[in-house]
């Protein structure tokens, strides 16, 4: 017997069935958030941030390159699928909800390419 | 229930955060002009209330979160545990918050 009701079977607007991995990502993004955060928060505070020339150095410096890579993908993957969870709960109505998601893996994606562009951008003007 | 809601509003405001970092690496990526401008900028009043409202939001949506986790672990959800916690995390984020920001604000100069 089957617990969804004729309803939802006819209009085949069941779970997608990616719940759980929504669920798993979310965890495990901020697990890995929690030491690279605190990374990130450690270094600024040793880094004299008005200082161009110091703090792009300090960008473009082989590990700390790839942790910011890291922390920026990891922010926007943690970021998108929260803000998505705000999204499917509070925004009502089929069509409003859709352009709300969309719109929000749009941000994301962009704002996740935009950082790791700058990192590549300061790295290979620093470097060379 | 009144932290859980806060956890969401601080994670949103955070999403906003994320592209005040990201406006950051931009900057540094397009030179040291830029990067003059957007360090001016974000030590400008407007912009340094709202550094300390992320501030503030990461150091609560940091402990609440590792409480979620705790429980998605299947620790600390009992009654009495979670409203324990649930006091300690507000008390740790306040203090964490002043340490934080006395740390990246005022004990240095060149601090934004």
């Amino acid at each position: 017997m089957s617990l969804r009701s004729p309803l939802a079977v006819v209009l085949g607007r069941g779970a997608a069935g990616e719940g759980a991995a929504h669920w798993w990502a979310q965890r495990a993004s901020a697990l890995a958030l929690v030491p690279l955060t605190l990374w990130f928060l450690l270094a600024l505070s040793r880094l004299p941030l008005d200082d161009f020339v110091a703090v792009t150095l300090w960008m473009s410096n082989g590990a700390n390159a790839l942790w910011l890579a890291l922390l920026v993908v990891l922010l926007c993957l943690h970021s998108r699928l929260g803000v998505q969870v705000v999204i499917e709960d509070y925004v009502h109505g089929v069509g409003s909800k859709f352009t709300a998601l969309l719109l929000n893996n749009a941000a994301h994606l962009l704002l996740a390419a935009a950082g790791l562009y700058a990192l590549m951008r300061v790295a290979i003007r620093t470097q060379a | 229930m009144v932290l859980s809601i806060l956890h969401r509003m601080t994670g949103l405001v955070l999403a906003l955060g994320l592209c005040a970092l990201v406006y950051w690496l931009l900057s540094a990526a397009a030179g040291e002009r830029s990067y003059g401008q957007a360090a001016g900028l974000l030590s400008g009043w407007p912009l340094r209330a709202l550094l300390y409202a992320w501030l503030a939001s990461f150091c609560y949506h940091f402990l609440n979160g590792l409480r979620h986790l705790a429980w998605d672990a299947g620790f600390g959800l009992e009654r009495t545990h979670a409203r324990r916690s649930g006091r300690l995390v507000v008390v740790l984020a306040v203090v964490a918050f002043l340490i934080a920001a006395w740390v990246l604000f005022f004990s240095r100069a060149g601090a934004p």
